[in-house]
Formats: C-alpha cells, structure tokens, sequence
C-alpha cells in the first residue's frame, strides 16, 4: 500500500479538531516532526498539530511560507475551492452542513418529499414487473 | 357574686413550648369579645382617630441618644414591580410552536401573544389539529423559527380573566341526591368561546394555507426519532 498523499508544502488539508474544524487550509511550512505551518485566505497564519489535519488530493504551487497575496493568487490559480467542492469528500460535507441547518418545518418537508418519490418509484415499479410477466 | 379573682397565669398557657392548650375559636370566646360586641351593638368600641397633634413649638427638638459611627444610607423599600415573565427571544407572535407536555404534547401551535400573566396565548388552529385557543407556559415549549403572518388576527379580546374555570355553587345533597350517581352537569363550552375560537382561526387560516405544506405541517406532531439529537437539530 503506498501512500498517495504527502505532507509537503502547498498540500490542502482539512482540520478535523479543534478551534478551526472544518476548515480548510494548505500546509505552508512543516514546523517538526508533529506540526505544521498552516494558512488560509481568511485566517491568521499558525501552527497545528498534523494530528489535527485531513490530508486532502489537492495541492497548490507555492514557496516556503508565502505572503498572503501569494497565497491568496496560487490558491485561486488552482481553483482550490471549485475543485474542493466538486470533490466526493467536499460534496458529501456540503450536504451534512445542509442537513444540519435544516429548520423543522424543513425536515417535515424533505419528509413529505421523501415519501412521494418512494411512491413514484414503487409505482414505476410495479408497472414494470407486470410488463414483465405479462 | 363570687369574688373576683386576679388572674394568676397566662389565659392560653404553653403545654408544650409553641403549642398553646386552646384553639383560636376558644380563646376569643375567653377573651369575651363576643359579650363587649354585644355590650356595644355589635360593634366593638373604638377610640375616634385623634386628631394630628401641633408640633409643639415651645419644646425644642430633642439631640439623639446615639449617633452611629459610619454613615449608613437608610434604604427605602422599593414598590415591588410584578412583570410578565421575560419572552424568549426566538418567541414572537406568529412563531411557530411546539407543545412539549399536557395532552396536546408533540403539537405544533400558533403563538399569539404574551398574557399579563407571563402565559403564552396560543391556538392549532383547531381546525387544522384541534388546539384550542388556550395558555400555555414558555418553559414547555420549543419555539421553531417557522413563522405565519399573523397581521390579520385579532387578539385583544382574550385576557388571564377569560380562562379562568367558572365557579360552580354546591348545593347541599339530600340523602337522596347523595346516593344518585354523582351526574355532575356537563360541562358545555359555551357559545361566545366557540365563536372566538372561529374568529381568530379562520384569519388565521388564510395565512397559513398561503404558505405550502404549512396546514400538514401544523397537523401533524413532532416526534423524536432514530438518530435525531436534540441539542443538534435546528429548530
């Protein structure tokens, strides 16, 4: 089994613990054998524990510790975002935000919506099997 | 008539310290209260209120036996201010509720408006899933953040006084009345409330079937299931 993605500097990650969970950030400098230097668009740049990161596939083209606007023009060059949420990881994360959110009258809705399609399916269904031993 | 005889101990003695040997109906009949009323026409005599002295102006004002070391601020009691209790804030009329306890338990209610009483004035409508107009209390409730327009509604009419229970006169029972089955008089709602409550649903009925999926929504109970945690859901 060999490892497909690496600590190295550029690689984005997810923080799964802590003050900053659920966010994502790239790995600018690696501090020792346990942390990491980490940076965001949106956040004040500082240091994790790697035990605290999601290592995602995606990576970014920058130097040593960039300037913020560096940063802010690879990540965009890369289209981090786009590519994050077209992910399978990202758009299953979408959807539990969503779910989370969901108000009460939202959820007796999705219920309600949920029951119909099973009935369109079940219909479609039977119609289908009697086709088929007709 | 028999000599008078000084009284020699107190005329309700301790039998045991805080418990006195005769009642309170006992002792005003000691006191002989009744025979002074009676003496008197029934009333018992008083001394017309004198009237406000003039302050003596020959007699200088007294200096004070004892000053106190440190000055003290003498506190005045403040008039005692009952409020209504303090709405949430996720509470305002038209919200949406959830009725956590009492029969309508799991009901999702209508909020009208806070009563005096700190009570919250809710209603089903009863149509839609036979909540009457009725009070409630803010701790056994979750308030969603569905709200219904509720603009069209009027609710002045309904006060603390207007759920208060009507107080019914007991007849004494004749041996025979005691034996019958006890057929208390049914209790008819009567006809003022029912049209109140027809009053205030079906303003508040248009609201509701303007929104889709609200009426269903209103009719049906809130239940907990599988996998669902409270202090994570949204309300």
């Amino acid at each position: 089994m060999t490892f497909k993605r690496f600590v190295e500097i550029g690689r984005v990650a997810l923080v799964n613990y802590g003050k900053e969970y659920g966010r994502l950030v790239v790995i600018v400098d690696v501090v020792d054998q346990n942390r990491a230097l980490i940076d965001a668009p949106d956040m004040v740049r500082c240091q994790i524990n790697f035990k605290r990161l999601s290592l995602t596939d995606i990576k970014i083209d920058i130097p040593r510790i960039p300037k913020k606007k560096t940063l802010i023009a690879a990540m965009e060059e890369a289209d981090v975002k786009n590519k994050w949420e077209k992910s399978s990881w990202g758009r299953k994360l979408i959807v539990q935000q969503r779910r989370a959110s969901l108000n009460d009258f939202d959820r007796f809705k999705v219920m309600l919506a949920r029951i119909k399609r099973g009935g369109v399916i079940r219909q479609e269904l039977a119609r289908l099997k009697k086709e088929n031993a007709a | 008539m028999a000599p008078k005889k000084t009284r020699t101990g107190p005329r309700n003695p301790d039998l045991v310290p805080g418990i006195k040997k005769f009642s309170r109906s006992k002792m005003y009949h000691k006191r002989g209260l009744w025979a002074i009323k009676a003496k008197h026409g029934g009333k018992f005599p008083t001394h017309d209120a004198k009237p406000a002295a003039q302050p003596d102006v020959a007699a200088p004002e007294k200096a004070p036996k004892f000053y106190p070391a440190d000055d003290v601020k003498k506190t005045r009691a403040k008039p005692k201010k009952n409020n209504p209790t303090k709405l949430r804030a996720s509470i305002t009329p038209g919200t949406v509720l959830i009725l956590l306890a009492g029969r309508f338990m799991g009901k999702r209610v209508v909020f009208l408006n806070q009563l005096p009483s700190g009570l919250l004035l809710v209603t089903g409508p009863f149509k839609v899933n036979g909540v009457p107009v009725k009070r409630v209390n803010q701790a056994y409730v979750i308030a969603t953040s569905t709200k219904v327009d509720i603009s069209s509604v009027d609710v002045s009419k309904f006060d603390d006084k207007y759920f208060t229970k009507e107080k019914t006169k007991k007849a004494k029972k004749t041996e025979g009345e005691f034996f019958k089955s006890d057929e208390e008089e049914k209790s008819v709602l009567p006809q003022y409330k029912k049209d109140d409550q027809k009053a205030v649903d079906t303003a508040l009925l248009k609201a509701i079937e303007a929104v889709p999926d609200l009426k269903t929504y209103l009719s049906a109970r809130f239940s907990l299931r599988d996998g669902m945690k409270p202090h994570q859901l949204v309300f």
